[in-house]
């Protein structure tokens, strides 16, 4: 049996527990050039999103005219001039590759960008904590509170704040239920209970969510359930720019004094003073200053506070900055500092995007409005009639996709004397049968095709059926077998 | 448990004082949230019992108490279904078969309607896209026994023929063999004289004047001096190149000798009207209805 080892050899200085219970984060407000970008962003995405379903777009009578408006009852999603039908759903694939591409390009050129400023979680967090430091106080207020008896005072700010954050919560579900119906006609009726119940329940749902992981969840969504900063760490390289400490510059830490001591024998002090405003702003509560790590969303807050903080001792600001190893290495090794946008990377991302943007926008450009599918009966897939001659039935599908009705006519090439016969066409014109096609549906027909084909014929002939919009003269066709029984 | 208070020195939690082989185990107990949410299923189970049927008895089960029944469930749903087609339906059951082969959306309407009730009642005999089988006829082609116009199939579906229904298509081909009315040899040659008719190949030997002349004392009656069939009777066209029963020399002896008789039930009675009406457009569209 081997002599039991003693635990405290089995503990390590790096070996910390592989759970440790969450640590209440409170981010210490702060100001400078990257929280006024991340407040102007912030505006700019809640704008967005809670004002976009009331943008008016006019598409003529009969359609809705929303801007942007995803109509499932009508199988319908309207973006501005777009109008997309559901056998159109791979304009949206474009758009998850080319969202996809978009953060890899970001990733590469500024490490977490989308975290640290676009991302829902972070913007509304972000709010979420503007909130909470208005009513109860900044980080030295809150700590204190928590640390003290509650009071009837603290109880009614606590009160106050959950308040606020429920009814933007509600208000963040109710804007996205916006997006499904028309807007000003949704909210009337949100308001007098004549909504749909499901609209309720998304904005329950919506509600919920965000008041859980805005108010309470916070970091740890970043850290444990977004599956972003895993894939993001397989995806960056050490060009890209990220946040980060420059420990060529800030180490050895110590006070002002100190380094003012150790720097007048000529030896060696680092800028940072050890303050830990970098680890107070943090929004995640981590510190910095470990290095590149997975709970940092890279929001710049902690070069804001560490730039003041630089400022006020009159030291060079930048000990925080967007940088990368690389530069750190060089600076160590008294070389130039080198940053690198164009590289091999960001160029085949840049270069994606725009093929993925040219291939999207061909696509939407050359789109049809007049469409026909077709589908062989399958059962039979052929008769012999009477007189010996062979007949397929098919079911041919058109789409006007134009905000009017127009009449077509419908023409078969085929095998040779085929005759058409459309099952129940309300206007025939000898041998060319022509229908209505109602404004913005689809129309199913059963069409019959027959040839006075003998034993000796091909098994099976193609056969085109093309549609022709009488008014604007507007062609499609779709191609299928004649086959013999 | 045994009492004890040991601390664990690497975590710093207590211990449950269970040790095996030299492991102790720590006391970590479920995190809050998941015990409660724990009793929460359990005082949820005891309320499923009360209010659903939960708990079986010797002869029958607790029935919770609202009386919940998926039997019930389902009908209440069918109700509503049927609730909810009525409106739709009863347009259909009011246009005559005309009409509604006139409107598009009333065609799609029957065409829907008729295409599911023809798979529950018509496809194990006539096939599920109606192309039928030896007996079965084909509802896709143009060669119909009682008649192809709506009114005709209509009425076909509703009463059937020889199925017993009082107004049902009545007619049989006669068992000349069996009966002693024809000789074999005769009966041959009828074959093949019916076969010359739509211009198959006919035997070597073949008598084709002895078979017009036996023909025309046995056949004409039902199929016409010509042999073009008749629809009041259910006579088959034997001049055109569709045989319900087969065309080759064999199967016509068969037919001669035994006769036939294939039966076709009445739904009336099964179907409701609006239905037999939806299925009536539905056969006619499958394009060969005349």
């Amino acid at each position: 049996m081997n002599k039991p080892v003693p635990p405290d050899e089995l503990m390590t200085d790096e070996d910390g527990p592989l759970y440790a219970p969450r640590k209440k984060v409170y981010p210490q407000s702060v100001s400078g050039r990257f929280r006024s970008i991340k407040w102007r962003l912030m505006a700019v995405c809640l704008g967005v999103y809670y004002l976009l379903p009331f943008v008016r777009w006019h598409r003529g009578l009969g359609a809705p005219d929303q801007a942007v408006l995803i109509d499932f009852p009508n199988r319908r999603f309207y973006f501005f001039f777009i109008e997309l039908w559901p056998q159109e759903i791979y304009y949206f694939t474009g758009l998850l590759v080319l969202a996809a591409l978009a953060l890899f390009l970001m990733n590469a050129l500024g490490g977490r960008i989308w975290c640290g400023y676009l991302c829902p979680q972070t913007v509304w967090t972000d709010l979420f904590y503007a909130v909470e430091r208005l009513v109860e106080g900044d980080r030295r207020a809150q700590i204190k509170a928590d640390a003290g008896p509650m009071t009837a005072k603290r109880a009614g700010r606590r009160a106050l704040k959950h308040a606020i954050w429920l009814m933007i919560a509600w208000w963040t579900g109710g804007a996205w239920v916006l997006y499904f119906a028309d807007a000003p006609t949704l909210v009337r009726d949100l308001a007098t209970f004549q909504a749909p119940a499901i609209a309720y329940v998304w904005i329950a749902m919506l509600t919920a969510s965000t008041y859980l992981l805005a108010g309470y969840m916070r970091e740890q969504v970043c850290v444990y359930m977004c599956p972003w900063p895993r894939i993001q760490a397989a995806l960056t390289d050490e060009w890209a720019l990220n946040v980060t400490y420059k420990y060529d510059r800030g180490e050895p830490r110590c006070s002002v004094k100190k380094a003012f001591d150790i720097r007048s024998l000529g030896e060696k002090a680092g800028d940072c003073i050890d303050c830990n405003q970098c680890v107070a702003v943090c929004p995640t509560g981590i510190d910095i200053r470990d290095g590149a790590q997975l709970g940092c969303i890279q929001c710049g807050l902690c070069i804001d506070a560490c730039d003041a903080v630089m400022t006020k001792v009159s030291r060079k600001t930048g000990l925080i900055g967007y940088d990368n190893d690389i530069n750190v290495q060089r600076r160590v090794a008294g070389k130039q500092e080198i940053f690198k946008p164009v590289r091999a990377r960001t160029v085949v991302y840049a270069g994606l995007i725009t093929v993925v943007c040219a291939v999207m926008l061909y696509a939407l450009m050359s789109r049809t409005l007049l469409d026909v599918n077709v589908l062989h009966d399958r059962n039979p897939i052929a008769v012999r009639l009477s007189d010996g001659a062979i007949r397929n039935g098919y079911t041919l599908r058109f789409l006007n996709k134009r905000g009017f009705d127009r009449v077509i006519a419908i023409d078969v090439d085929g095998p040779a004397d085929a005759k058409l016969h459309v099952i129940g066409a309300d206007s025939v014109t000898p041998d060319r049968p022509m229908i209505v096609l109602a404004r913005d549906t689809t129309t199913e027909l059963r069409v019959l095709v027959t040839a006075p084909l003998d034993e000796r014929a091909e098994k099976s002939v193609p056969v085109t059926f093309r549609v022709t919009d009488i008014g604007l003269g507007e062609v499609a066709s779709a191609t299928d077998h004649f086959v013999l029984p | 448990m045994s009492e004890h208070n040991e601390i664990d020195r690497v975590s710093g939690r207590s211990t449950t004082g269970h040790e095996w082989d030299g492991i102790k185990e720590l006391n970590t107990p479920l995190p809050r949230w998941w015990v409660l949410t724990f009793y929460a299923t359990i005082i949820w189970a005891i309320g499923y019992w009360v209010v659903y049927p939960a708990w079986p008895l010797v002869s029958g089960y607790t029935t919770g108490l609202f009386q919940y029944s998926t039997r019930a469930s389902v009908a209440t749903d069918l109700a509503d279904l049927e609730k909810l087609r009525g409106e739709k339906m009863a347009v259909l059951g009011n246009a005559s078969l005309a009409d509604i082969e006139k409107d598009p959306a009333l065609l799609a309407l029957a065409r829907a309607r008729g295409k599911t009730v023809f798979a529950d009642n018509c496809a194990p005999c006539h096939g599920s896209g109606g192309a039928g089988a030896k007996g079965y006829p084909n509802l896709n082609d143009d060669d119909w026994l009682w008649g192809g116009s709506l009114d005709q199939i209509m009425q076909t579906i509703q009463f059937g023929a020889r199925s017993g229904h009082a107004k049902t298509h009545e007619g049989q081909m006669l068992a000349f063999g069996r009966d002693g009315v024809l000789k074999k040899d005769e009966i041959v040659t009828v074959a093949n004289y019916v076969r010359s008719l739509s211009g198959l190949s006919t035997a070597p030997k073949f008598d084709a004047t002895a078979g017009k002349k036996l023909f025309t004392e046995n056949c004409t009656s039902c199929h016409g001096d010509n042999g073009k069939g008749n629809p009041e009777l259910g006579a088959p066209n034997l001049t055109d190149q569709i045989w319900l029963y087969g065309s080759d020399e064999e199967a016509l002896v068969e037919t001669i000798t035994n006769g036939r008789a294939g039966v076709m039930p009445a739904w009336v009675g099964r179907l409701d009207p609006v239905t037999v009406k939806a299925l009536a457009v539905y056969v006619h569209s499958l394009g060969g209805g005349k």
